[in-house]
This record gives C-alpha cells, structure tokens and sequence, in this order.
C-alpha cells in the first residue's frame, strides 16, 4: 500500500507517512500512511482500541499533552511537516478544528462560546465583526435557529445534541482548513445524530473532515472514504462505496459483515 | 434450621425471597442502617453542644467585657474657675484655656467635694481626661453647673458587675451613698488599645494590627500560592524533582506553627534585619505558613477541572497559559477560595509563631502602618489572660468573642465571593 503512494506533500490536504504513535513502550499505531483532500469527507472506523482515535489526535497534535506519548513519522498539512519545530502548535489546531466524543461545551454562554476562538486569534476586529462571525458560526452549525434568542444562556444549558452542534460551531468560527471528529455523535440520540450527519454533509467541501465512528451506517452514509483500522495498522483504505460493497481484505469483510468488533 | 445450601448449587431449587431466613437477614441491614444513622446523629449532636457550651460561656463572660461603670460627677465650673469670656472658648483658643484652668485640678477638687477625702481612687486614673475630652467637645459647659459621667476605676467596675474585694466592696457603697452610678456600653473597649487599667484597654490597636498582618499574609500568600500550584500542575515536568517538591509542600503544610516563627526570626528579624514587633514581619512569616495550605488546595482544584475543558480549549488553539487563565483557573476559584479560607483563618487564629517575632509587644497606640510595632487578637488574648489584675478576665473574653467575630466577618466574605464564581454546570 505504501510504495503506490506519492511522496509526502504535492496536492493532498494531509498527509500522514509511517505515522507510529507510542504510549509509553507500547506501540499503539504502527506505521500508518494516509492521504487527506478537501472535497472528501474520511471516515476512520474498526473495533474498539485499534488506534483510530490515537491516530486522528496526532493530526493536530493533541497527543502532546498526554506525557508517555510520543509520535514517530511525518504528517504534513500543505506540505508542512505539522511535527517540525518551524510548526507552531497553537496555529496548528486553530486550522486544524477538533471535535470531541463528549459534548465539551465551555461552561460559558452560547455566544462567548463560539467567540472564544476569533476572538483569542484576533479575528474579529470589532464587535460586529464578531457578532457576524458568531451568527454565521452558527448558522453552519444549524443551530442559529434554535438559539439566536437566547445568545446569553449557558451553552451547559442545551440539550446533548444541542451541545454537540454548538462544539461544532465553536471550532469553525476560527475558520480551520481542517476538521477531525472523533465519534462526535457516540453521546447523542438519532435524532441528534441524524441532525450531526447532514450537518457533515453541508460542510464537505468547504473543509476536509475526518470522522473517526463505530457506526458503520454512519461511515457509509457520511464518507467518501474509509479507512478500516486494526491492531495499530491500516487494513483498508479506499472509496466508501467499495470498502462497503467489495472489500478487498478478509479482515475487513468481516468486520463489516458483524463477525467481531 | 439448617444452613440453606448456597445460591444456585442446586439448578432445581430457586432462591426464597420471602423465606424466613431471607427476611431476617433483610431486617438486620435496616437495624445496622438505624444504629449507623443514630451513631451519626450523636456525633453531631455533641459537636453541636460543645459549640453551643463554648459560645455561652464566651458570652456569658464577655459580655460585661463590653459595659463599663461609670459614675456621676457634679462639677459647678464657675465656682472653680472663676468667670470665663465665651471668646475664650473659640476653637483657636480652646486649648490654651483648657490648659490654663487645669482640668485635672478641677477634678480632683470636684471629686472630694462630693465624695470625700482620697476619693480620686473611686474613678480610672484617666477619668479626668475623660472629662477633658468632654469640654473639648462642648465649651459652653466650662459656663455652667453640670453633671458629667465619669469612668470609674476596674475595681469599682468589678464590684458593680459582680463580687470584689472587700476594700473595692466598700468604695463602691461609698460611691453609691454619695452619688449615682450607671453601667453603658464601653465604647472605649472598641477604639482604645492595650493599657495597665483593665477598666481602660481596648483592642482596636490589635485589630488593626490584625488586619494589617492578615491583609500582608493574603496578598502575598494567595498570589505566590496559586502561582506555584498552577505551574506545578500545569508547566512542571513530571519527574523525581517535581515528586520531591510535592513531598516537601506537603511536608510543610503540617510543620509546626512555632517553627515559622522561628523561621522569620532568624530570615526577617536577623537576616534582612526587618523591625521588630512589625505587622509586616507577622504577615510575612504567616505568608509563609498559610502558602503550603493554598498549593495543595489549589493544585487539588486544579485537578479537579474536566479535562475535556482542557482540550475544548486547545482545540480551538488556546495556548497553555490562555487555557490556564480563561479555563482551568475560573473553574478551580471556588476549590482555591475553600484552600484560602482555611489557610487564612488559620492564621488568624496563629499566636506562636508571632511570640517568636516579638508581635506581644505592649503597644498602646494602634500600629500606623506596617513596619510600626503591632499585636493581634490572638496575641491580645495571651497577654490579657496572663495578667495578675482580675479586670482582665472579663476583658479576655471580650477580645475573643471579638476574634471570633472577625473570623466570621472573613469566612462569611469568602463563601461569599466563592459563590460569586462558582459556575453553574
């Protein structure tokens, strides 16, 4: 899989070669290799404790604030080597947007919520400006709605999906190029979650996403591309329909069809 | 009754619910509950009447502590002084005119007039000034007859509250055969400071040097405690050293108040040779001791914050210090606040660690600012029940039942701003 590859950089989004990731001694993800474009939505899925969710935090280098983490391999975005001095981490994840399992919202008001982020880059040069970038957050997020009349309360005060939808809105208000899910709709009911997906769909294009999820409806209704993980590796990665109509691998047929996972 | 087999040995025979064996067990946990519930229940009710027992007898003795005897003085001024031109009394002269008639000849005059030889003793030896003070306020009395209420000396205050020696016993029939005597609040209690005549001290001077000591404790333990937990928390590196400087704060939160003192005497006093006695030397030698109780209340706050608020924050790109100081530390206040209080009060309460500095100075006027000399309440209360004369015993339990007041005042501001933070999840 690997040698078909092209050399780090040219026109992918990201891209992620020989990525291995330890905790401590133990090597969670063992030389995984990845391409990221913009006009596809990426799906990472496989069974509990494979290293998708590992391997998606290593995108924006959220793996460096767990102490026994350590990341090994070149994962470029532009063709920048993300884990290269010249690379500063902090601009790193304001163009590469996360969106965490549990709802996170700050305990704070629904507005201070999505302004935190321009306004910390300095994106909004005054309170118009911030005003607009908060209502059009928002919107994106499918959530201008229900909340525009009450800006002020607490965005603890939603309901789960609620919340989910008001992350999501906090973390393209700093415009990233770039968001990684990790199992954003594992806390929510359907209706919550079918809200989520089609919000993914409104995004797609305007943001390369990855989306790590158990739900393999899920991957198939929301992707273009999967990618199957197993024990630390990459089993699969191809177009979503084929993974799901005509997997290549055994392991991954499997998997799909219900055998384990 | 046999012992019935244990649970699911047979597959045949299911387990009996209702049998008797099953309901005995099932009551014997509720009478365990009951006994645990009811042990709880004593435990708090002796708290509370130990409590309850502590205030009584706080009150009950320091209540007198708050009332001062006072007896009548009819003086005809005229009479003494022969007559005064009101122009001598305009604010410019006042002085001057107070001092030329001599007030406290005037007193002494007035006091055997009415009550006989060598009585002066019925009255506080600052009584006159008492009356000075009075003339001083209002100048058209020097015009006139009048009666004035006068502090009496602590003997007399004694044997007018409740029993004396026979001496003071006799005075006071004396007093009260010639004249009239009342009992009003002592407000003196409140603004004056330490002195020789217990019926006279007061403890403003060691509640403003309290004030002082803690107000130093606070802005330089809350700051530099909160800072270190933050970065040991947050910046340290987690390695042998940062365990040894963890081992070491612990260590120092359970240390022995005296040792502090000890401490600021040879670091204040001997080496940065600071003045003796000072407010600034007792706050920071309380800094000291108050500092490891804010870390470990700070870092256990800190810890405490949700780690899913952490990376929410870095997320959208926060930097450490910004997820520190917009995140972590407006959800660990409240925890911060509670590690402050205890600290603080705490060292309110301190007495050693101050004797050691020489804060049992005998000062009496209140400290003007912090490198003045300076006692607090705690060491008030030490010096006053270690007096010989009897008057200060009541005055002992006033100053703690003014202690006690203080300590409420802060806590009571401190659960209040804490609830002020506290975010609503």
């Amino acid at each position: 899989m690997l040698d078909k590859m092209a050399p780090t950089g040219t026109s992918h989004k990201m891209s992620a070669r020989d990525v291995r990731v330890f905790y401590g001694d133990k090597e969670a993800i063992k030389g995984v290799s990845i391409d990221i474009d913009m006009d596809n939505v990426v799906a990472f899925i496989g069974p509990s404790g494979c290293g998708k969710s590992t391997f998606l935090r290593a995108f924006n280098r959220m793996n460096d604030t767990i102490p026994s983490a350590r990341v090994q391999g070149d994962i470029t975005l532009d063709g920048e080597n993300i884990y290269s001095n010249a690379m500063d981490v902090v601009q790193l994840r304001a163009r590469v947007g996360m969106v965490f399992q549990k709802p996170n919202p700050f305990p704070k008001s629904i507005y201070d919520n999505v302004a935190y982020g321009p306004r910390i880059h300095g994106l909004a040069p005054n309170k118009t400006d911030l005003d607009q970038i908060v209502e059009n957050s928002l919107i994106r997020a499918g959530l201008w709605n229900e909340v525009k009349d009450r800006l002020s309360e607490s965005g603890t005060a939603l309901s789960g999906g609620q919340q989910q939808r008001l992350c999501i809105a906090r973390a393209i208000a700093v415009d990233p190029e770039v968001i990684l899910m990790d199992e954003p709709c594992s806390a929510l009911d359907p209706i919550a979650t079918a809200k989520i997906e089609e919000l993914i769909h409104a995004l797609r294009g305007r943001y390369a996403i990855v989306i790590v999820t158990h739900n393999m409806q899920q991957a198939a209704r929301v992707s273009q591309k999967t990618a199957f993980f197993h024990l630390g590796t990459i089993v699969e990665y191809g177009d979503t329909s084929n993974i799901f109509t005509n997997p290549r691998e055994e392991r991954t047929r499997d998997y799909i069809t219900g055998r384990y996972g | 009754m046999t012992t019935p087999p244990p649970p699911n040995s047979d597959p045949a025979r299911k387990t009996d619910w209702m049998g008797g064996v099953m309901q005995k067990r099932i009551k014997s946990r509720y009478a365990a509950e009951q006994r645990f519930k009811l042990l709880g229940l004593g435990a708090v009710a002796l708290s509370s009447l130990f409590l309850a027992f502590l205030l009584f007898v706080m009150v009950g003795n320091g209540a007198k502590g708050f009332i001062t005897t006072e007896a009548e003085l009819t003086i005809d001024l005229p009479a003494v002084t022969g007559s005064i031109s009101p122009d001598q009394l305009t604010a410019s002269r006042l002085d001057a005119t107070l001092a030329a008639i001599d007030v406290r000849r005037i007193f002494d005059i007035a006091v055997e007039a009415q009550y006989g030889e060598g009585s002066a003793r019925f009255f506080a030896t600052t009584a006159w000034t008492a009356l000075r003070n009075e003339l001083t306020e209002n100048p058209n009395l020097v015009m006139g007859k009048t009666r004035f209420w006068l502090p009496t000396s602590s003997e007399i205050d004694r044997a007018a509250k409740d029993r004396s020696t026979p001496q003071a016993e006799a005075d006071y029939a004396l007093l009260r055969k010639a004249g009239e005597v009342r009992q009003s609040f002592n407000w003196n209690f409140l603004t004056g400071s330490d002195g020789t005549d217990p019926a006279q001290v007061g403890i403003w001077g060691a509640l403003k040097g309290s004030l002082i000591t803690m107000f130093i404790t606070l802005i330089l333990a809350f700051p530099v405690g909160v800072l270190a937990a933050v970065y040991l928390e947050e910046y340290a590196a987690k390695n042998w050293l940062t365990d040894l400087i963890e081992v070491s704060i612990n260590n120092l939160a359970a240390v022995p108040s005296i040792i502090f003192g000890l401490l600021g005497l040879a670091v204040f006093l001997q080496f940065f040779a600071m003045p003796r006695s000072a407010a600034i030397v007792g706050g920071l030698t309380l800094a000291l001791m108050t500092m490891p109780v804010i870390v470990i209340a700070a870092r256990n706050a800190i810890k405490a914050v949700p780690p899913s608020i952490r990376e929410a924050a870095m997320g959208v790109g926060a930097s450490p210090i910004q997820v520190v100081f917009h995140h972590v530390l407006p959800l660990a206040i409240p925890g911060i606040m509670t590690g402050t209080i205890i600290g603080m009060a705490r060292a309110l309460g301190e007495t050693a660690p101050l004797l050691m500095i020489g804060m049992r100075a005998f000062t009496t006027t209140p400290p003007q600012g912090i490198t003045d000399p300076a006692t607090v309440l705690p060491v008030q209360i030490f010096l006053w029940s270690d007096e010989v004369n009897r008057g200060f015993v009541e005055k002992t339990s006033a100053v703690i039942i003014v202690l006690l007041v203080f300590l409420l005042t802060m806590n009571a501001v401190a659960v209040y701003l804490r609830n002020r933070f506290e975010t609503r999840w």
